[in-house]
Formats: C-alpha cells, structure tokens, sequence
C-alpha cells in the first residue's frame, strides 16, 4: 500500500476541509472522516435492527456487524480474544463500570487503591467513591514537575495496594507513561492495574497484552468515531467475576422472580439496546487509522507537537507544562503565558480562527499539585497542518502585546 | 474572515491597573463570587451610607474580562444609590443578552466594551462574576 498524502488525508474530513478554524483541540475531540460517518449512515440504512433480539434475517446481520465491530477493536489493542471487549459509552463509563462492578465488590478496609495526581477527573472520582464506599485508602502516585512517574515514585506500590489507576498518557502533560513497568510491579503484589488510555489509543499502537494490564478504557471520539461509543477492555478471569454493571434488557441468561442468571461475559455488561451504528462506527475508524498507518499518523503528529514545543520554548513569557523535550509529548502541549489568563488566551486565539483548550482540563487535583489555576493546551491530529502550528505560534507569540503587556 | 476581539485599550487598561482592586475600609459587607466553569473567584466588599454606595473594592485572581468587568462595574456603581446600581445591572444583564438599546448601553459607559460578550457565550459567566456577587450583596441587604 503505498502512503497516502497528508493533504489528501486532511481532505477526507468535512469539517476541518471546509472550515477556515485552526481546530488544535484534538485531545477533547477529534473530527470525524467520511468513512466513518458513512459507515455509520450504511447500518442505518442497510443494517439496523435490535442486535440480539430478533430471530429474523435483519437483526442477524445488526448482531453480526456489531460483533464484527467488536473483533476489529479486540484487534487493534491486541486481545486475546474478543469478548474482552465491552462496549460502553465512553472512557468515563469505561471507567465508572470498573470502579462499581470491580472496585466496590473486591475491595476492603485496609486496602489502598493507587492513583495518579495526573488522571482525569474520570479515572480520580470512581476512585474516590470506592475508597469511600468501602474503607480503603487512596494513595496518590506523585509524578515529577516534567510530568515523569520515577522509578522511586512507584513506591508507593506495595503489599497494601490491591488497585493501581494510571493514564497511559497524561491530558495535560501529554507524556506516556511506561505503564508495564506499573503493571509489572502491581502484579508482584498482586493488585490489578486500570489504565486509561484515552489519550493513547488515539496516538500510538496499543497492545494490552504486552503492557500486561488488567483494564484499558477509552473512548471512540478521540479517535475519529462518534461520541457515544467507547470501550472497556477487562481480562478474561476479571471480567467473569465481576457483578454486572448495570441491569436490564438482553444482559441476562434466565429471569424468573425469585431467580436471575446473567449472560456470558461481555453481554453482561452491555444492558439495554446497544450502540450498534456507534460501535460500527468505531470499527470503521480504526479501519480507517489502519489504511493510513501508524507510521504516517505518528510521524505526523510528532512534526507538529516538536514544533509547537520548540516554537513556544523561543517565545517570551511562556511555559510549558510538563517536559521541555518535544518527544515527551504525544500530540499534547500545555502552556502559560505570564501574565494572560488562559481564558483570555483561549478567546483571543478563537478571534484568530485558532481552536484551543483553556482551564483545568478535568485535571484538577494535577492543577493543585503544581501549584496553577488553569492552562492552555494545543492538541493535535494527523490532519493538522505545519501552517496551523505557525499560526498559532505567532497569535501566541502576540498575545502579551494584545493585552497591553510589554513582549 | 473578521476578527471579533474586544480585547481593546479599555479592557486592557482595566485588567491590568484597577482602580479598585483593593481592600476598603470597614465594609458593611464582603462576598466571595465563584465562577464555576473556571474556578475564579473575587472578594467584593461594599460600604454603605443609608440607600448609598458609598465605597466598593475586590481582590482576588481572574482573567481579563472578569477583572475589568468588575472594576467597570465599581466604577459604575461608587456613588449611587442601590437602585441606580440595580437600574445598572438590569442594563448589563441585557446588553450581554444582546438585548439592550443603543442609548441603554451608552448608559453603561466603559462597561459598554464588553457588549461583544454576547458573541462569546463561554465568556459571559466571567464578565457577570462581579455583577452577580453585587447582586447578591445587595438582595442580602434587602432581606
């Protein structure tokens, strides 16, 4: 297959071929290819029927695709097999369906739960709410100013820790973490290890097997699918003995009053009509990353992430959150400007057609930690173009002289 | 394509040398105002003389819209009764909504810079921030 061009890429997504915005706010969303949108319109329009509950034609083929669906994510995250896959709406539920289903049932008082200050707030309140619930303690994992999780750190892993919560790459720091260092070290403890990987499954080659983890979350939208699809990926033996999630329509082997057995693994988890136009969705944007490679895609996004660091670090009064070295960065650059609220950024660059984050990015305990109230962040996708990154190095480089501020 | 910035000499100037971002003297009255989208907040503090403002300051950490809109808006209100504040807030209200007259906005004076907040609707709660804590002030006030 030979290589596809990056503007003929860019072309394939409507949105950003027909809007003049500078959309560098990819780690919130990503925009959408056409594939993707029509795959999702063909099982509307060829496919759609209830998956599972029909004994006609069309709902096999609905049941078929959604299953399909499920193979091509098993695949591109390395499962073993896919009915380590359960479909959820997205990383938070993911996530939210571990902390109910496994966290309240296996943990204790006495037991330590380990988590990152650097998660989301989405892989932080389940944990608190388990640790709450039952008596167990959170223990915080303390990465260093350039966002590093240190050998040393990793202490805090011990004969207690029974759950370890880690981003596999950090929103605001944008810097992966080595995640089967962790799983390593938990598992000679015994602990299981949740990772979110939100922010890496959309950006480099995910293979759960050799990270060795025990949970995955992340969500469809950031990676070119619609919102309203995500996934969870669980091991086999903890998926099975885990109570279900949530309860209701097509998650049940047998149903009588004073008697309930619940389907197999992953349907257990999947209650109620599932997403199956999402789910295929899903499978066509990872579909869809294949035809491109991983090559193009993360050779791409380091051009554009190196220079924006290396652009930043030469301007005046900003700095970045997290490492100076661009490689430390997967596709994700937060700064400050001194003395511009990230607020003030954010809008200035909006009145320049220029699309980026400003706040705490749900990253709050992280903001505590370092000792900022908000931050800017530019986030990027294969389809950013070197031009949008220089256009929005100079608005930046600007920005002080906008607000009345000597450069 | 036209940039819409309001981010003008007048803002600026407000942002970065308020005129009352200070503490006043024996206030009747001191209110934290969050805005939760962000997280900033302001201490606003108010002296009364009988129906009259007769001194307003605040303090506290934000960005440029929330910092001058406050400032504007104590300049505005120092000297005037409580219900010319209110008549003042009703107008600031409504000219964010897009919903004010021309002469009602002049009404506002400097404060009228920030009428191109109704084309940025994330930004409106941080241009309020220091209305709505007068606001509230005022109704504890009343009560």
């Amino acid at each position: 297959m030979c290589a596809r061009s990056l503007e003929s890429i860019r072309g394939d997504f409507p949105l950003i071929a027909s809007h003049p915005l500078a959309y560098l706010d990819n780690a919130a969303t990503t925009q959408k290819p056409a594939a993707v949108l029509k795959a999702m319109e063909e099982y509307y329009e060829k496919s759609n029927a209830n998956p599972f509950r029909g004994v006609y034609e069309l709902s096999e083929e609905a049941t078929t695709a959604y299953e399909h669906a499920r193979s091509v994510v098993a695949d591109f995250i390395h499962a073993k097999r896919s009915e380590e896959i359960v479909f959820t709406r997205n990383a938070s539920e993911s996530l939210n369906l571990v902390a109910y289903s496994y966290g309240r049932k296996m943990l204790k008082p006495g037991d330590e739960i380990v988590v990152s200050v650097m998660e989301h707030h989405s892989n932080f309140l389940p944990w608190k709410m388990v640790a709450e619930e039952t008596g167990a303690t959170l223990v915080a994992l303390n990465p260093n100013p350039d966002g590093e999780i240190t050998k040393e750190s990793l202490s805090v892993i011990g004969p207690k820790t029974k759950l370890v919560a880690i981003t596999q790459v950090s929103n605001v720091f944008g810097r992966p973490n080595d995640i089967a260092a962790i799983t390593s070290l938990a598992h000679q403890y015994g602990a299981v290890v949740v990772v979110d990987g939100a922010q890496s499954v959309p950006h480099m080659p995910v293979d759960v097997q050799a990270l060795d983890a025990d949970f995955l979350a992340f969500s469809g939208h950031k990676m070119f699918a619609p919102m309203g699809i995500g996934v969870l990926y669980g091991r086999m033996e903890l998926l099975e003995a885990m109570p279900p999630f949530m309860r209701g329509g097509e998650m049940i082997e047998i149903v009588h009053w004073d008697r309930v057995t619940y389907a197999p693994v992953p349907h257990k988890f999947e209650a109620g009509t599932v997403n199956a136009g999402g789910a295929v969705a899903l499978a066509a944007a990872m579909e869809y990353m294949k035809s491109i490679g991983w090559d193009t895609i993360m050779k791409q996004e380091e051009a554009l992430t190196r220079r924006a660091v290396e652009g930043l670090l030469a301007i005046p009064h900003v700095r970045l959150v997290g490492s100076e070295d661009p490689s430390m960065h997967q596709g994700i650059v937060t700064f400050l400007v001194e003395g511009v609220h990230p607020h003030d950024i954010a809008s200035i660059l909006d009145s320049k057609q220029i699309a980026v984050r400003a706040g705490h990015h749900c990253a709050w305990p992280l903001m505590d930690y370092l000792g900022i109230h908000s931050t800017c962040r530019a986030s990027f996708a294969v389809y950013n173009t070197m031009e949008e990154v220089d256009r929005f190095l100079e608005a930046v480089a600007g920005l002080r002289t906008a607000m009345g501020l000597p450069d | 394509m036209a940039e819409r910035t309001f981010y003008n000499e007048i803002l600026t100037d407000h942002n970065l040398h308020p005129q009352h971002k200070k503490k006043i003297e024996n206030p009747d009255y001191v209110l934290e105002g969050v805005n939760p989208s962000c997280g900033d907040d302001i201490f606003l503090s108010l002296r009364l003389s009988g129906d009259t403002i007769v001194d307003v300051g605040f303090e506290g950490d934000g960005c440029a819209i929330s910092q001058a809109s406050a400032d504007m808006m104590a300049e505005l209100v120092m000297g005037k009764t409580i219900a010319e504040a209110e008549h003042y807030m009703d107008l600031f209200y409504r000219m964010i909504k897009n919903e004010a007259s021309e002469e009602e906005i002049e009404e506002l004076e400097e404060a009228s810079v920030l009428q191109d907040i109704s084309h940025m609707p994330a930004r409106v709660k941080c241009a309020v921030l220091g209305w709505h804590t007068l606001e509230e002030m005022l109704n504890k006030h009343k009560a």
